[in-house]
């Protein structure tokens, strides 16, 4: 099936979010969309899926012009949209995910289970999709929900697969086998269309690349003659580094130190298993860990959002174990957290108000009881103006910038305070390129401004650019320590230890 | 670093770019203000509809209608009523909207207000003899601090237990009104000669002054107005101004932020419903210093549940729950009227209220009924 966008335009009052948009979808072919955030990836397709109608231009489906009234009309042309954010219920198993709406049913009604259940493993055998049929959804990783979703389109008939930016959510292992699939449902005779912002990867599983920027498209081309360069310039619209320029760390004294500290969850397991590390001024160390090996409770530890059980942690030679989260802020201590949404801001608040969220009660911004406003807005404006925050204005909301603006803001409140040690935990994760670059180079400048810099991660490229000293966690321990002042740690080594072997390689 | 830096000049025009005050959009007006309004009118013609269906003839809802205007706006001692009845629903629905703020959801302002108005009642006749200018004070002060005492007990097991605060507030109240029952027929509090249970009186150095009786002695409208406007301006510096609002309003959106931030949860979750309950308090003492005189069994007459729909009605502002309030105590004045010319039952003023606050909690019903009156959904700058 060969889908054709024709001039495509739609508009959201004053704002165009697509502008005269082509783009041609081929049968047995993946077509990789790249763009930032906010570029119109997600308009133009949920105009294909039927979601929005288009103000201009038309779609042909096999050469013959369609309309769409709804999400339901697009299924029934073959459109199927595997969005983001599954749309799963977690308590139904995978059939009956899958049957959701459309179920088969039996005689007076009544859903015919069985029958459900056969033509999910039908599905299931011929894209070899492995997904277990009986499981709950709430038992099953990520991945694996992620193939229902992919499995629930295909049952209903889809020719077109539209994957918005499926890897995000997903493990480096996760996204090989997703790849491998993605293979299948190529040779199957399927149209895939590949929504992401991640280069590296448009470029690998691509036949073709449309790259969107503010609604246009800037840029068409073959994944075999285009390098990740050319494709971010495209997207940004100027040319991005992606090596962090640095000069070798000069380490002084010991800003962080970790000596066997653990801490336990809920259930008494260990989720950090006598931990012990080091962070000196003046140097980014890194911390390697494929998702869910203890990252997020080291950082828990060192900001004091959680209690450890045991061990010793000290920040500048003074003892912080059990000392509170706010008097560590006070100390001099920067954390930007994993996931800005759940805890790094408050979206109802204006950017105003976000860029004080934990420093509110300084006496800066404080008279008496009472907020120092005009003085905030004048902080969270040059804030804004210093770490190129893109908002009209510091009293929007903060929900309504996009997520790299937002993620600027964040790291602008924790890093133009005086600080000693910066934890920066997925610093860029969700962020468009040119939002990435930005950051690693204010990290890399608290570093030589005497800062230790500890960055948590889940991208590898990320911490081996960034970091002149790598640990690797491991469930929930430190299983290997590599020097990296030069670059030279060993990539290979650094993944194998992520991955749990690292037989000989513990420092 | 410093070759991307804008130079000066270009740095100061943009900062005042930032910082000029962006004007309310369309959105925040229908919101706020157009669909309150339209709930209002659904209300009163589902009421006529109701009143219909109950076999009351035309002429007669035509008549309770006028008699709904007339008896809550309609003269000067309708405005007197009116205004009476809005305080305390004012007062406690100040305090639960700053709760919903804050992220509670505190049903307790009914027992709050009883346990404030007995202890305001105890204080006016112990303190008897002292000059009204201090008397009054702090028979509304001692309203104030048990009210909050009281709340905190709710807040203190929501943060040493995380005991629900729908469920400890619910069980307060029950034992609010059985408490008052038996501390009204105790010596101490009893009125001499007295079986039933009823409280001594406030004395007249503890009352809060009618305002208006200068003009007709009639005229119940009594200074707890201030108390009210003072309340409105009070809870909107402390939401929107303090350094203590900031932390309420951070962990009300968004509590793992608020963490994040370092504020202190436990703290905020005891002291913002102390305030509210002091809010509920202060409700109590001013209904038995302004208009009763005495403590009664349930003389609360349901005010802390009213206020509720007064709090949600106003959307937790402080602004909106003063006119939300006087919009309460208007249909109650009116709806005392609208019985006595009508004869139409005042359980019918409960309806309205109910229906008024059903469309509120439903805005998108008030757009389908009235779809000219908003521009379309969906049609938002941005990205989906």
């Amino acid at each position: 099936m060969d889908v054709e966008l024709r001039g495509l335009t739609k508009r959201f009052g004053s704002v165009v979010a697509n502008d005269n948009v082509n783009l041609h979808i081929r049968a047995g072919e993946v077509l990789g969309l790249l763009g930032e955030n906010g570029a119109g990836k997600s308009t133009m397709m949920n105009m294909l899926s039927g979601l929005y109608t288009p103000d201009e231009g038309e779609i042909l489906i096999d050469g013959k012009p369609v309309k769409f009234d709804g999400p339901r009309d697009g299924i029934a042309a073959g459109i199927g949209m595997v969005h983001q954010h599954f749309m799963l219920v977690p308590v139904f198993t995978v059939a009956e995910n899958v049957v959701l709406g459309v179920e088969p049913t039996g005689k007076l009604g009544s859903l015919d289970i069985k029958k459900a259940r056969a033509q999910v493993e039908e599905i299931n055998e011929k894209y070899r999709l492995h997904v277990p049929p009986d499981e709950l959804i709430e038992e099953l990783p990520v991945g694996i929900q992620q193939r229902v979703e992919i499995l629930k389109v295909l049952f209903r008939s889809a020719d077109v697969l539209i994957l918005d930016e499926p890897t995000a959510v997903l493990t480096p292992q996760e996204v090989r086998e997703f790849f491998g699939i993605v293979e299948t449902l190529k040779k199957a005779g399927k149209a895939i269309v590949f929504i992401t912002h991640k280069l590296h990867e448009v470029l690998e599983i691509s036949d073709r690349i449309s790259v969107l920027r503010q609604g246009r498209i800037t840029g068409e081309g073959d994944p075999k003659t285009l390098t990740e360069a050319d494709l971010a310039e495209m997207m940004v619209g100027r040319p991005v580094s992606f090596t962090t320029a640095k000069n070798p760390s000069e380490p002084g004294r010991t800003m962080l130190e970790m000596d066997n500290v653990t801490m336990l969850d809920e259930t008494d397991e260990m989720v950090l298993d006598h931990v012990s590390l080091t962070v000196r001024s003046g140097e980014v160390v890194g911390v390697a860990g494929v998702q869910g090996n203890g990252q997020t409770e080291l950082v828990e530890a060192i900001t004091g959002l959680e209690r450890i059980a045991s061990g010793k942690i000290t920040f500048d030679g003074e003892d912080i174990s059990y000392a509170r989260v706010r008097d560590r802020h006070r100390m001099g201590m920067a954390h930007i957290p994993e996931d800005r949404h759940k805890s790094g801001m408050v979206d109802s608040f204006t950017v105003a108000e976000n860029m004080v969220l934990n420093s509110y009660y300084a006496p800066e911004y404080s008279k008496g009881w009472a907020i120092d406003w005009p003085k905030v807005h004048e902080t969270a404006a040059r804030y804004c103006v210093e770490f190129d925050v893109r908002t009209p204005s510091v009293f929007l909301p903060g929900g309504a910038l996009s997520g790299g603006n937002q993620q600027k803001m964040v790291v602008a409140r924790e890093l133009e305070r005086e600080t000693k040690l910066v934890i920066a935990s997925q610093p860029t994760r969700g962020v468009d390129v040119g939002s990435i670059e930005y950051i690693h180079e204010r990290l890399i400048a608290s570093r030589d401004e005497g800062d230790g810099v500890l960055i948590v991660s889940s991208e590898l490229d990320e911490i081996m650019g960034l970091s002149d000293r790598i640990y690797v966690m491991y469930d929930g321990k430190i299983v290997a320590e590599f020097d990296n002042r030069d670059g030279q740690a060993d990539r290979n080594a650094v993944g194998l230890a992520m991955a749990g072997s690292f037989e000989g390689e513990a420092a | 670093m410093t070759d991307k830096r804008p130079d000066l000049k270009d740095v100061n025009e943009r900062m005042r770019g930032l910082m000029a005050r962006t004007t309310h959009g369309r959105d925040d007006f229908e919101d706020l203000v157009i669909v309150p309004l339209f709930a209002v009118v659904v209300a009163l013609v589902f009421g006529a509809l109701i009143m219909l269906a109950t076999a009351v003839d035309l002429p007669t809802i035509g008549r309770s209608f006028v008699a709904l205007a007339v008896g809550s706006v309609g003269s000067l001692s309708a405005w007197s009523e009116t205004l009476t009845a809005s305080i305390p629903l004012v007062l406690a629905g100040l305090g639960l909207g700053l709760g919903f703020r804050a992220g509670l959801f505190n049903i307790g302002a009914e027992g709050q207000l009883l346990m404030g108005g007995l202890a305001a009642v105890v204080a006016g006749f112990t303190l008897a003899g002292l000059p009204w200018f201090i008397h009054l004070p702090v028979t509304l002060l001692v309203g104030a601090a048990v009210g909050a005492f009281y709340a905190a007990i709710a807040g203190f097991l929501k943060a040493t237990t995380g005991a629900h605060e729908v469920i400890s507030t619910i069980m307060l109240n029950l034992i609010s009104y059985r408490l008052l029952d038996w501390l009204l027929r105790q010596p101490f509090i009893q009125r001499e000669g007295r079986s039933d249970p009823i409280s001594k009186d406030v004395p007249p150095s503890a009352e809060l002054p009618r305002i208006l009786d200068f003009i007709d002695v009639n005229l119940r409208l009594h200074a707890g107005i201030f108390v009210m406007l003072a309340a409105v301006a009070l809870v909107y510096w402390m939401l929107f101004r303090s350094k203590i609002g900031f932390a309420f309003r951070a962990s009300g959106e968004n509590p793992s932020a608020a963490n994040y931030a370092g504020m202190n949860a436990a703290f905020v979750i005891v002291l913002a419903m102390a305030t509210a309950g002091a809010l509920a308090g202060l409700a109590g003492a001013t209904q038995v210093t302004g208009v009763l005189g005495r403590a009664s069994p349930g003389f609360s007459a349901g005010i802390g549940f009213d206020a509720i729909a007064v709090a949600l009605l106003g959307r937790s502002h402080p602004v909106g729950i003063l006119f939300a309030g006087i919009l309460f105590g208007a249909l109650e004045a009116g709806g005392r009227q609208m019985q006595v010319d009508a004869g139409v039952s005042i359980d019918l003023i409960g309806i309205i209220q109910a229906l008024i606050i059903i469309f509120i909690a439903a805005p998108l019903l008030v757009r389908a009924i009235f779809p000219w009156g908003f521009r379309k959904r969906g049609k938002k700058a941005g990205e989906a």
